[in-house]
Formats: C-alpha cells, structure tokens, sequence
C-alpha cells in the first residue's frame, strides 16, 4: 500500500472536517476521492500533502512515517485546482522549478523540461508566460511541474474543476491515457461523479468527514454500501420505499401484480433518453428514464395510467441511512 | 463598441467637470510648485549654484540622504515582514497590530517628535540616560532622526504589500513548498518576486515621504545648523533669514527627487503589465 492514512482527525474551529479517517491507496493506481464538497476530501489531499496538518492520526507515505513531514521533505506532486502557475516565470521555468530547486546539473534540468513539456504537448508554448495559456494548458504545465520531481505520489485537487465541460472531458481522458504511461501512484478529488467513474481504478467516498465506500468504480455503482454512495453515484428515485435508478424501472401499460400505480404527469425528451414523471397513487413522484425507443413502443403519453415495477435484477437500497443491499 | 457602451454624461457637464478639477489641480499644485520653479530659476542657475556651494546646505542634503535612505530600508525590511506576518499568519492580536500601523498616518509627526523625545531623551527619557552612559547619543543626531523619519513612514510600504499580498494568495508559495523549495527558497524566488511592484512603489512612496519630513526631524534634531539639519529645516531657516533664493534651490531639490521618484516608478511600472 502507497499511502495509509491511519485515524486521521481534522477540525476548522467547530467544524469537523475529518473524523477518525482510515484509507489505504494502492501504490500505480489512479484513485478518485468522490463527495460533495464541504464533505472532507480536499482536506484529507492537503494532509497528505502535508500544506494541512492533522489534529490526530498518522500519515505513512511507501513505508515512511510522514505525519511530521513539512511539504518539501514528503516528495509529492500537488496540482491546484486553479493551476497556482508560477505568473512571474515561463513555462519551463515553471517545470524545471522543482529541479533547480535540488540542484540538478543544468543539461540534466534542460532535457526533462524538453521531455516533460512533449509529454504534455506544451513544447512550443516553452516561453510563454501562464497568463499567455488558456486554463486547460495552464494545468497540463503544472501537471508537468508536478510531475518533474518524480514525486512518489501525485495529487490532485480537483484538478479539471475549473475547466469548462468540453476541455475538462479532453483532459479526464488524457490524464488516465498519462496515468497509464507514467504509472505514478495517483490521488485526485472531485465532486463529479462520472469524472471519478470514468478515471479511476478506485474510488474512496467520503462524505461529512467520513468514509462512506471504498472500491473500484463498478463495485460502487453495482454494490453500493448504503443510500448516500447510491444517490451519490447516480440519480436515484424511490419506488415502493426502496431507492432504484430511473432507468432500472420498467413501465408497463396494464396491469402487474404488485406494481405502484401512477399517472404520467410529465414526459421530457433530452436527446436519446425519454424522463418520465409518474405520479403514483400514494402522491409522491418517481422518476423513470426510457430509451426513445421503449417510449414509444409503450405508446406513454401524458395523463396514462401506467403500472411500475423494478426490472428484474436492478439494485435497490432501502431508503434507510446505512441499509444493506438487496439485489 | 467600449465607447458606445459607455456611459456618457452631456458635453456641458463634461466640460464643468473638467474645468473644476483642473481649477482645483492648478490652483493647489500646479500653480505653487511652478512658481518654486520659476523663483529658483529666476537668475538662471546663480542661486542654485549659490546654495549649493553654502556648506550648510550640503551638509543638509547629505544628512537628507542618509536620514532617508537609512529609513526607507528599515522600513523595507519590517514593512514586507510585517506584511507577511498580517496576510500569511494568525496570531492573538493582529487586528491590534494592523490598527497600530496606521497610527503614523493619523498622529501629527510632532507629536511622534516630541513622543520619541520622551523615550530616548538623554536627561529625562525612559532609554535615553542608560544609552548616554554607554555613549550611544540618540536625541539631536542622526538615530532619532532615523527613528522619527521611519515612525513617519512605516505604514507606506505595508499599506502597498499588503493588499497585493493578498491578491496574490498562497497557492503558489504552497506549491512551490510541495516541489522542495523551503521557507527562505519560497521567499525568494515565488514571494518576493510576485510582491515586486508593490515593494518598489511602496519605497519610492516612502522614499518621497522621508525626504520631506519635517516636523518629527525637527523636534529630535535639535535643529542644530550645520549639524542636524536636514533639507526640510534648512529651507524654512533660510526662508526665515530673508535667504529666500536659497530656500526656494533647496526647495526645488526636493521637489525634484519626488518627482523623478514618481517618474522612474511611472516608467517602470507598465513594462511589467504588458
């Protein structure tokens, strides 16, 4: 294991940011830190990091105790969420910082810069200033910074956070594709759920100070450990006091024995999916999603009685704090 | 487009406005300062060749010079620690501490003058015996007039930093900490060069100041001729013993460095915006 975070309490005033925290990171792995922020994640990356010192519990980063440890002795790779770009120097300054700062010959410094700037398709950027960087070049440089001192870990503070959705999708892939080719034992935090499903190998979700769930993406989204990691992960709606997915209901146009009676009180039509609103007969809404297809197989319409039940075999949580998983 | 957007006042109202801040700049400024000018220079340069060969003025401007530039790096070294100290760390008291350093800009230096006379007076002052036994002479010489003239000045370089400071945030000295770089490396190479401009506005501002303090130098040089006078108590002394071309050279003098003061820092400052 890479990094073990043992017991870790964190406080701002009354505020309890961490609360006796445990985790294990596996050493070459991209791993996600997902919740909702104010939940403890980022806190618990600067702890790493060391620019955060825990209250109580201890730090162990490859098999060194670094609870102690200032910043410039636990060799971390930190990238900020808003790039902190060293403004006053250009882009290779920036990069080489950390090796001029241990004192590399000059050669040695010049031909990781090169190196390092092909890696993130910045060589011909190499004297611009950050201000002269849109903000997806500007963090692919201090993931460059970041990555010249051959830190033991990487860490990421919601690095793609603000990017705009297009540039911060381009990024997302080529940040797995760079995991995959440096293999550095990766943390990085979001709020974005589908961003941590799609980039990571694990993911640990913490929420209130917490750790809710920790596994690989599809344990997580088939296996929930309870309602909070289900609605985290993905939309939720409850049918029969039970949470399930949207899409995990099926809407029949007569009647099953034992389904939740509904109305359709609204039908939307996003692109290829159909949202559905079915008012059931008890007053609360459930939500379904349908393909285009199925929508219009079923002939639904507004003001249609409809019969709902769960397909066969879709997960679903008790809508209960902490409940087990019945599938 | 910028100007269509813009707001735009009636030509009339325009013209009002204009011609009274231009009335107020020429009557207050403008107007004075060159007539300083036009009295130096009346005779082309004979009065200021005249004043600057009377030793008593040289001795002043050199005394200027060193009460100055000895104030303005006392201040440049406590002003950007203070700064540091006020933005990056929190400790019991700051908001006293940042109340106190304003405390220059609203107290009239005389009192600052006669406050540090209290202090470090050599007969009556609290130091000020202990200090005359072991030879060290503060009140009427050069140390108190160091003191007062950093009294006077301390809150410009801060005043500068501070907010810059501040703007700047911490993100890039926390990452340069997370590439290796320890507390003086972060210092030099991040801090220091992201709060550059402000630090140089903020000597050149107190630069300016010192040079033309006067009522704090009076009160602890003793304003003794030759000795401890510097420019300012030279020009109201000549003036007052009917010199008035030499008050009025020395007067230009001053008037002169905070002007290239402001010059230098006008010319320098875009460059680094570009």
């Amino acid at each position: 294991m890479s990094i073990e975070v043992r017991n870790v309490d964190k406080r701002f005033g009354d505020f309890v940011a961490l609360d006796d925290v445990s985790v294990s990171i596996p050493t070459g792995q991209l791993t996600a830190l997902l919740g909702p922020s104010g939940g403890g994640k980022s806190t618990l990356l600067r702890i790493i990091a060391g620019l955060e010192n825990a209250d109580d519990g201890t730090i162990e980063i490859e098999g060194v105790e670094a609870t102690h440890l200032p910043p410039q002795k636990r060799n971390v790779g930190f990238v900020f969420q808003h790039y902190a770009a060293f403004k006053h120097m250009n882009v290779a300054k920036n990069v080489a910082f950390g090796l001029e700062i241990r004192k590399r010959p000059k050669a040695d410094v010049e031909r990781r810069v090169d190196e390092l700037l092909r890696l993130v398709h910045l060589q011909q950027f190499a004297h611009r200033l950050p201000a002269q960087l849109s903000g997806g070049q500007r963090q692919r440089m201090a993931l460059a910074r970041a990555l010249a001192v051959e830190p033991t870990v990487l860490l990421l503070d919601e690095p793609f956070g603000a990017l705009d959705a297009k540039v911060r999708k381009e990024l997302r892939d080529w940040l797995r594709r760079l995991h995959d080719e440096v293999h550095v034992t990766t943390v990085f935090v979001t709020h974005d759920q589908e961003e941590a499903l799609e980039v990571a190998d694990e993911i640990v979700v913490i929420n209130d100070g917490r750790i809710e769930q920790v596994g690989t993406p599809d344990q997580l989204y088939d296996e929930p450990a309870n309602d909070f990691v289900m609605s985290f992960l993905g939309d939720v709606t409850r049918l029969n006091g039970v949470m399930i997915r949207p899409h995990d209901v099926d809407v029949n146009s007569t009647p099953v024995d034992g389904a939740v009676v509904g109305t359709v009180t609204r039908l939307l039509r996003v692109g290829f999916e159909v949202r559905v609103t079915v008012t059931a007969e008890d007053g609360h809404d459930v939500a379904v999603v349908l393909s285009r297809a199925e929508a219009r197989g079923s002939g639904l319409a507004e003001g249609a009685t409809v019969w709902l039940t769960p397909h066969r075999g879709a997960l679903t949580v008790d809508a209960r704090p902490a409940a087990g998983v019945s599938a | 487009m910028a100007r269509s957007s813009r707001v735009r006042e009636p030509l009339w109202v325009r013209l009002i406005l204009r011609t009274v801040v231009v009335t107020y700049l020429v009557l207050l400024v403008a107007w004075p300062v060159a007539l300083v000018v036009l009295n130096t220079f009346q005779d082309g340069f004979v009065h200021m060749a005249e004043a600057l060969a009377d030793p008593v003025v040289q001795n002043a401007l050199r005394l200027t010079a060193v009460v100055a530039v000895s104030a303005v790096v006392i201040n440049l070294l406590f002003g950007v620690t203070i700064s540091l100290l006020l933005v990056r760390y929190e400790f019991p008291g700051k908001r006293a501490l940042s109340a106190m350093i304003d405390v220059p800009l609203s107290v009239s230096p005389v009192v600052v003058g006669l406050a540090l006379l209290l202090v470090y007076g050599s007969r009556t002052g609290w130091f000020g015996p202990a200090l005359a036994d072991a030879g060290i002479q503060m009140v009427f010489a050069t140390p108190a007039m160091v003191m007062a003239t950093a009294f006077v000045a301390l809150p410009l370089v801060i005043r500068e930093v501070v907010p810059v400071l501040e703007e700047v945030g911490d993100e890039q000295e926390q990452a340069a900490r997370s590439l290796g770089a320890g507390g003086a490396q972060t210092f030099w190479r991040i801090t220091l060069p992201s709060i550059k401009w402000a630090v140089v506005y903020g000597v050149v501002l107190s630069l300016a100041r010192s040079l033309g303090e006067f009522g704090a130098v009076k009160v602890v040089s003793g304003n003794i001729v030759g000795r401890t006078q510097t420019a300012t108590l030279v020009v109201e002394q000549k003036y007052q013993n009917f010199e008035q071309t030499t008050a009025y050279s020395v007067a230009f003098l001053l008037a002169f460095a905070s002007v290239v003061c402001i010059v230098v820092v006008s010319i320098l400052r875009p460059k680094e915006e570009s």
